[in-house]
């Protein structure tokens, strides 16, 4: 549970942690794009490289990065299965009776692989090197222009910067509850799936019963100091555009251009 | 059952940048039979001790001896459970826990996880909930209709039904009215002397401690910093005071009456009725005089 990096923020000095939300949202979203368009050894070698200059940009420790990543490990691990066993392109590799591995399939499961472990790697850095409440103050500011079509864009926010704030919450509790069911002989790490599956009954219920309780009070307490919406809020944090903010986008041009360079 | 704790380290998050060492160098035993109360401010790693006392969290160094298994740091232990079924833990806000559909079912959740047949842990239910102060008529109602004080009554009497021989308790009465935490605690302390269970009591109220401990551990910053007996700890108030921590009312009243009056009473008084004795007594003598 300690180990968990969704939704953490960890709150560094780095010229990642300077930069205006808005930029790195833009910069998040670009990169979902333009990852697409590696396809051979060289441009997503070009990839890797960008985003380990990231990384090191945004000073977190490599090694708790990846350690964050053990949650996600099976979804990669099963998606490069599914690439191995599926896909029929070029030499036959291997031929065990009716398992048969191409050699496209085992390239395309590797590259399908890293492509998710480079976008989990760069999304996680997101919400490690912005604070909750910049991300939203970001995300309302950037999804503005939607209001002229009615969409609720401060609710969507606060729903957003609300879910953020209340995962290392939730995952305390899972933890606190964890422990006093274990301490009554629950065990949710041995024993046959049917058991183990049972065995989350008694993790989940309270867990419910918490965040139901958690949501109530928390709306109750809004409403207390008066929260009407966003309708007529100033707001006490402003967001400043600055040089850095476009450098940080061009160079996602430019890597969009290697990358096209690049491709086969 | 012994428990011994040997120059216990934890850490928490160790290896991420969430490192934080909870507490260290920490040793002590809890002999069989014993009422141990750990005091402390927030924060000072008392909450990170009891844990270790089920096996729940591993030290990241030294060890601890329960009974006769030995949990030290680095290394994996297999089938905690006969650890867990002697070492019966009330947590915090223990209400939280309640998961099942009836009182009794609720109650009978532990027992039936460490292999105690059903009809057995039903008596066990039937025969606790009188003990916790509810009325038989609760053990068919779900725990989510019960008031706040009824839920937490529940979650104590389903950690008792495991009849651990060790009971820790971790702030068990907070959040109680006072007559509820007096019965709570009394209902304990019963248990203690009647059944000879050695009982820890994690506590912010230091009347608790000094009714019903036979010794106390004083924490701050991770480290045990006094042991003792709760009469010789709270004669030297300026000691506790450095630890953020006060002493009961009573001797709190004495020691000023004593600073005023100039008179020095024989014993630190605990309790109200020990204080009017000792008033009584120190009259009679400067009558005497």
């Amino acid at each position: 549970m300690e180990k968990m990096i969704f939704g953490r923020y960890l709150p560094l000095q780095s010229p990642v942690h300077e930069l205006d939300p808005r930029a790195k949202l833009l910069f998040i979203f670009g990169f979902v794009i333009v990852v697409f368009l590696a396809n051979n050894i060289l441009s997503y070698g070009i990839l890797a490289v960008f985003t380990l200059l990231c990384i090191y940009l945004s000073r977190i420790n490599i090694r708790f990065l990846l350690s964050g990543l053990k949650p996600v490990i099976w979804i990669i691990a099963f998606t490069f299965l599914l690439h191995i066993f599926l896909t029929k392109e070029g030499d036959l590799l291997f031929n065990i009776g009716f398992l048969k591995i191409y050699e496209g399939g085992v390239r395309q499961g590797a590259f399908i692989s890293l492509r998710f472990l480079l976008l989990i790697l760069v999304t996680s850095l997101l919400t490690l090197t912005t604070s909750p409440i910049s991300i939203t103050d970001g995300l309302e500011s950037l999804l503005n222009p939607f209001k002229k079509l009615k969409l609720p864009v401060h609710e969507l926010a606060l729903m957003m910067s609300i879910s953020l704030r209340f995962i290392p919450t939730l995952m305390d509790e899972t933890d606190k509850i964890m422990k006093a069911q274990i301490a009554r002989g629950a065990d949710f790490s041995s024993g046959p799936i049917k058991e183990r599956v049972k065995a989350v009954v008694p993790l989940l219920i309270p867990l419910f019963v918490s965040a139901f309780k958690r949501a109530e009070e928390l709306a109750v307490a809004m409403e207390a100091r008066g929260y009407r919406g966003g309708e007529g809020r100033t707001k006490y944090r402003l967001l400043h555009w600055q040089g850095k903010d476009s450098a940080a986008l061009v160079l996602l041009l430019v890597l969009a251009a290697l990358l096209w360079w690049a491709r086969s | 059952m012994d428990i011994q704790l040997q120059e216990v380290e934890y850490r928490y998050a160790a290896g991420t940048p969430f490192e934080r060492l909870a507490i260290e160098d920490v040793s002590f035993t809890i002999p069989e039979g014993v009422f141990l109360a750990v005091v402390g401010h927030t924060g000072s790693g008392k909450s990170t001790i009891i844990q270790h006392l089920n096996a729940l969290l591993r030290p990241t160094k030294g060890q601890v001896v329960i009974g006769d298994r030995v949990i030290s740091a680095g290394k994996k232990e297999k089938n905690l459970k006969s650890v867990r079924k002697k070492v019966g833990t009330v947590f915090q806000f223990p209400e939280h826990q309640l998961f099942e559909e009836t009182v009794e079912k609720d109650i009978c959740y532990g027992p039936i996880n460490f292999g105690i047949p059903e009809e057995e842990a039903k008596k066990r239910a039937r025969s606790l909930i009188s003990q916790v102060g509810l009325s038989e008529e609760v053990l068919q109602k779900s725990p989510f209709d019960l008031s706040g004080g009824q839920m937490r009554r529940v979650a104590i009497a389903g950690v008792l039904a495991m009849e651990p021989e060790v009971l820790v308790l971790d702030e068990p009465t907070a959040g109680l009215d006072p007559r509820g935490r007096k019965e709570i605690m009394d209902m304990f302390y019963t248990l203690h002397q009647e059944h000879g269970l050695s009982t820890i009591l994690v506590t912010h109220s230091m009347e608790d401690a000094a009714l019903y401990a036979d010794e106390m551990i004083v924490m701050h910053k991770g480290r045990v910093q006094k042991q003792g007996k709760p009469r010789d700890l709270f004669s030297q108030p300026d000691e506790l005071a450095a630890f953020g921590l006060s002493v009961p009312e009573v001797v709190r009243f004495q020691h000023r009456f004593e600073a005023l009056s100039g008179m020095k009473l024989d014993r630190t008084c605990l309790t109200i009725e020990e204080l009017a004795e000792e008033l009584a007594r120190a009259k009679k003598r400067g009558e005497d005089r």
